[in-house]
C-alpha cells in the first residue's frame, strides 16, 4: 500500500513528537527528580492509631532547616494536623493514611499533590521555595462533607 | 421502514440513548450553576447525588445505547444483511436495559452517590454493581452478535474479500470492549460484589482502583471509535468523495487495539504503591495512542480538503470555505474534530508522567474529558443522527436550521465551558466538589469569575441538547413522510491487506501488552498485602 508522501512526513513528525514527549518526561522523571509518588508501606485502616506516627499526627524536626517529616491522617473531612508549618527551602517528607475513604491532598498553587489510600500509607517529598499560606484541598470525592475537608500549609522565612 | 429487520434495534438504541442525553445534561446543568459562587440550588448530598447521575448517564448509558444502535446500522448496511441473530439481540438489549434501571434506581435513591469511578472502600447499594454488570454481561453478547454477524458474511461467499472501513472499524471497537471489560469485570467479580453483599469483609482499595483503571481509559477509546467510524465512513460520503487513504483509516483502528489498553496508570500518577518505572511505561504507550489519532487529523482534513477543490476551493486554505458548512452533519464533525484537536493537546499533559502534578483530580480533567466524550463523541453523535433519522423513520429531519443552530451553540459552548475548566485546574480548583471556593477561602480569589464563564458555556450546552431533542421528536412525531434514499451499498476494495487484515495477530499482540504493562504491577500491589479497608457507607 503506497502512502501519500505528506502524510508520510507528517506520520514520521507524529512518531518523533512522541518520542521527544518521552524523552523531556523522561528527564524530568527519573533524572531532574520530579518523580510521581511510589513508596508505600501498607497499614490497617482500623488500627491507624497503633502507629505512634499517627496517632500523634504532627510535624516532626528531623535536621532543623533541612528536613522535616509530616505524619498526617486524612478523615473524613478534616486533616490533623489542620496547620502544618515548615521553613521555605527545606526538604519535607509526608507520611499520609486515611482510616476511613479515600483522599485527594493537594497543596493548592504547587505541583505538590498526592492520592490517599485507605490500607496504605502514601509517602512523598516536597520542597517550598516561596514564603506564604498555602491552602491544602482534598480533591479526591469522600462523601458529602467533601467540600469542608482543607488544611494549611504555612512557609516561614526559615 | 427501514430495510432490515434489525431497524427495531437501531431506533430503540438511538431513542434511549437520547432520553438518557436529555436527563444527563439537566444534570449537568445543575452542577455547573451550583458551582457558581453564591448560587445554592440543592444540598450537598443531592449534588453528588447528580454528579453521578451525570456521569453514569452521560459515560454509560448514552454512549453504550448509541454504539450498539450505530454498529448494527453500519453492519447491516455495509455488509447487506441482517444481524447473525435477531434474539441474541433482544437478549443483549434485555440485560443492557435491566442493568442500566438495575443501577440507575440506586443512584437515583441517593444509595450509590459513589460517582462513576465508585472507588471502595466508599459502597454503595449491591444492586448498583450488579446492575453495571448486567449492562456489561449484555454488551458482551450484544458483540458476540456483530462477530457472528461478520463471520456469517464470510461464509456466504466472502471469503477473501476485505472488510469494508466501517465494519472494521466497528470488529476493532468490539475487540477493545473485550479487552477492556476485563479488568471492571475482575473487579466487579472478585472484589466490589462479594464485598458488597458482605461476603467478605475488606477489600484492597489499590487494587480496585488498577482494575478499574485498566478497563476505565480504554472505555474512552470504545466511546471515541464510533465517532471515527462516522469520520471515516459517513463523511466521505456525505461529501461525495472517496476517503483519502482507506489503507491508513485501517492501520488506524489496528493501532487502537494494541495500545487503548495497557494506558490505564496515567490515571494512577498520584497513587503509592506502584512503582515509577511502571507508570511512565504507561506515559509511553498512552503517547503512542496519539499517533492514530493524528494519522486521523491528516486523512479527514485531506478527505474534506479533496472535497472543497472538488466544489471550486481555492488557495492555501481558502478550500475551507467552499465546504457544506450549513450542513449540521458535517459542520458537528468538523467542529468535533476541532475540539478533539485541543483535547489531544491538554491530553498530553495528562499522560505526561509529571506534569501530570499539577492537573490530577482538578477541573482540568472535566475539562479535558468534555472535549472528548463530550465533544468529539457526544457531537458527532448528534450530527450523525440528522443524517440517519430520517433514514430509519422515513420522515424528513423537522428544520435543518434548528440542527444547525444546535451544532453551532454546541461548539461555542464547550468552548466557554472547557476552556475555563482548564484554567480553573491549572489554578488548582478541584474536580468533583459541592463548594469549590471552600467557602470563599482567600487562595480561591479569581476562581469566581472562571465560574461564571463555566456556568455560562454549560447553559448554552443544555440549551443546544434541549434544541436536539426538539427537533428529534419533531421530526418523529410530524416529520414530513418522504422517501429517503438509502446510503449506496459500498463498494468493496479487492485484494488482500495482509497483516493490516490480520484480527487475531493484533489481537493477541495486544494481549501481550496488556499483560507486560500491568502483570507484574499488579503482582506487586498484592504482594505488599494490605489488610485492606473495611466499607463505609455514604448516605
Amino acid at each position: 500500500m503506497s502512502i501519500n508522501k505528506y502524510e508520510k512526513a507528517w506520520l514520521g513528525f507524529s512518531i518523533i513528537m512522541v518520542f521527544a514527549f518521552l524523552g523531556i518526561t523522561g528527564y524530568f522523571s527519573f533524572v531532574a527528580g520530579f518523580q510521581t509518588p511510589q513508596d508505600a508501606e501498607v497499614i490497617d485502616p482500623t488500627k491507624i492509631d497503633e502507629d505512634e506516627r499517627f496517632a500523634n499526627p504532627r510535624v516532626e524536626e528531623v535536621i532543623p532547616g533541612e528536613l522535616y517529616n509530616v505524619y498526617m491522617v486524612a478523615r473524613m473531612w478534616s486533616y490533623s494536623p489542620t496547620e502544618i508549618r515548615v521553613p521555605k527551602g527545606a526538604y519535607v517528607k509526608f507520611y499520609i493514611t486515611s482510616p476511613d475513604v479515600q483522599h485527594g491532598f493537594h497543596v493548592v498553587g504547587t505541583n505538590v499533590q498526592t492520592n490517599v489510600i485507605p490500607g496504605y500509607i502514601t509517602v512523598i517529598t516536597a520542597k517550598f521555595e516561596k514564603t506564604g499560606e498555602y491552602l491544602i484541598v482534598c480533591n479526591e470525592y469522600c462523601g458529602r462533607g467533601h467540600q469542608f475537608m482543607k488544611g494549611t500549609l504555612i512557609v516561614t522565612e526559615g | 421502514m427501514g430495510n432490515f429487520k434489525d431497524d427495531v434495534f437501531i431506533r430503540l438504541g438511538f431513542y434511549v440513548s437520547y432520553v438518557a442525553i436529555g436527563l444527563g445534561a439537566l444534570f449537568g446543568l445543575l452542577q455547573v450553576l451550583e458551582r457558581v459562587p453564591g448560587i445554592r440550588i440543592i444540598p450537598a448530598d443531592k449534588y453528588y447525588l447528580s454528579l453521578t447521575a451525570h456521569g453514569v448517564i452521560m459515560a454509560l448509558v448514552f454512549t453504550t445505547f448509541f454504539i450498539m444502535a450505530l454498529a448494527i446500522y453500519v453492519v447491516t448496511r455495509e455488509l447487506g444483511i441482517d444481524t447473525y441473530s435477531y434474539a441474541l439481540n433482544k437478549v443483549a438489549y434485555g440485560l443492557v436495559i435491566v442493568g442500566t434501571v438495575m443501577a440507575a434506581v440506586p443512584i437515583l435513591l441517593g444509595k450509590a452517590s459513589v460517582l462513576y469511578t465508585f472507588y471502595p472502600p466508599m459502597k454503595a447499594s449491591p444492586f448498583f454493581y450488579i446492575g453495571a454488570t448486567i449492562l456489561v454481561i449484555g454488551t458482551w453478547i450484544f458483540a458476540a452478535n456483530i462477530l457472528l454477524t461478520v463471520k456469517k458474511w464470510r461464509s456466504m461467499g466472502n471469503t477473501d474479500k476485505k472488510l469494508p472501513l466501517g465494519v472494521f472499524g466497528v470488529v476493532a471497537t468490539l475487540i477493545i470492549w473485550y479487552i477492556a471489560t476485563i479488568g471492571v469485570a475482575i473487579e466487579m467479580l472478585f472484589q466490589l460484589i462479594p464485598w458488597s453483599l458482605g461476603l467478605v469483609e475488606r477489600i484492597d482499595p489499590l487494587l480496585a482502583r488498577n482494575f478499574f483503571w485498566y478497563f476505565g481509559h480504554p472505555l474512552v477509546y470504545f466511546w471515541l471509535l464510533p465517532a471515527y467510524i462516522v469520520w471515516y465512513t459517513v463523511l466521505p460520503r456525505l461529501l461525495n468523495v472517496k476517503l483519502f487513504s482507506d489503507f491508513l483509516g485501517r492501520v488506524v483502528f489496528m493501532l487502537f487495539i494494541l495500545f487503548s489498553t495497557p494506558v490505564g496508570y496515567h490515571h494512577q500518577f498520584m497513587d503509592p504503591g506502584i512503582e515509577a518505572g511502571w507508570k511512565y511505561l504507561h506515559t509511553a504507550t498512552t503517547f503512542f495512542v496519539f499517533v492514530p489519532s493524528l494519522i486521523t487529523a491528516f486523512t479527514i482534513t485531506a478527505t474534506m480538503e479533496m472535497a472543497a477543490r472538488a466544489r471550486g476551493g481555492k488557495g492555501l486554505l481558502g478550500w475551507i470555505k467552499a465546504l457544506p458548512w450549513r450542513d449540521p452533519t458535517f459542520a458537528s464533525v468538523a467542529f468535533a474534530m476541532i475540539l478533539f484537536g485541543f483535547a489531544g493537546a491538554t491530553g498530553a499533559v495528562n499522560a505526561g508522567h509529571n506534569l501530570n502534578y499539577v492537573v490530577h483530580n482538578t477541573a482540568w480533567i472535566p475539562g479535558h474529558l468534555h472535549l472528548t466524550v463530550g465533544s468529539a463523541v457526544a457531537l458527532t453523535f448528534m450530527g450523525v443522527s440528522y443524517l440517519l433519522l430520517p433514514m430509519l423513520t422515513g420522515r424528513k429531519l423537522h428544520s435543518t436550521k434548528l440542527a444547525l443552530t444546535q451544532v453551532y451553540l454546541w461548539f461555542i459552548g464547550m468552548i466557554l465551558f472547557s476552556a475555563p475548566m482548564h484554567y480553573l485546574g491549572i489554578l488548582g480548583s478541584p474536580r468533583r466538589t459541592y463548594d469549590v471556593t471552600f467557602g470563599g477561602h482567600p487562595s480561591t480569589q479569581g476562581w469566581a469569575p472562571l465560574l461564571v464563564l463555566a456556568a455560562i458555556g454549560g447553559m448554552l450546552l443544555f440549551a443546544s441538547v434541549m434544541l436536539f431533542l426538539y427537533n428529534v421528536l419533531r421530526t418523529l412525531t410530524s416529520g414530513a413522510r418522504v422517501e429517503v434514499a438509502q446510503p449506496s451499498s459500498v463498494e468493496i476494495p479487492q485484494g488482500s491487506l495482509g497483516v493490516v487484515d490480520n484480527f487475531k495477530l493484533f489481537t493477541a499482540i495486544a494481549l501481550l501488552l496488556v499483560l507486560m504493562a500491568y502483570m507484574v504491577p499488579t503482582m506487586n500491589i498484592i504482594n505488599l498485602g494490605t489488610p485492606g479497608a473495611p466499607p463505609v457507607v455514604i448516605r
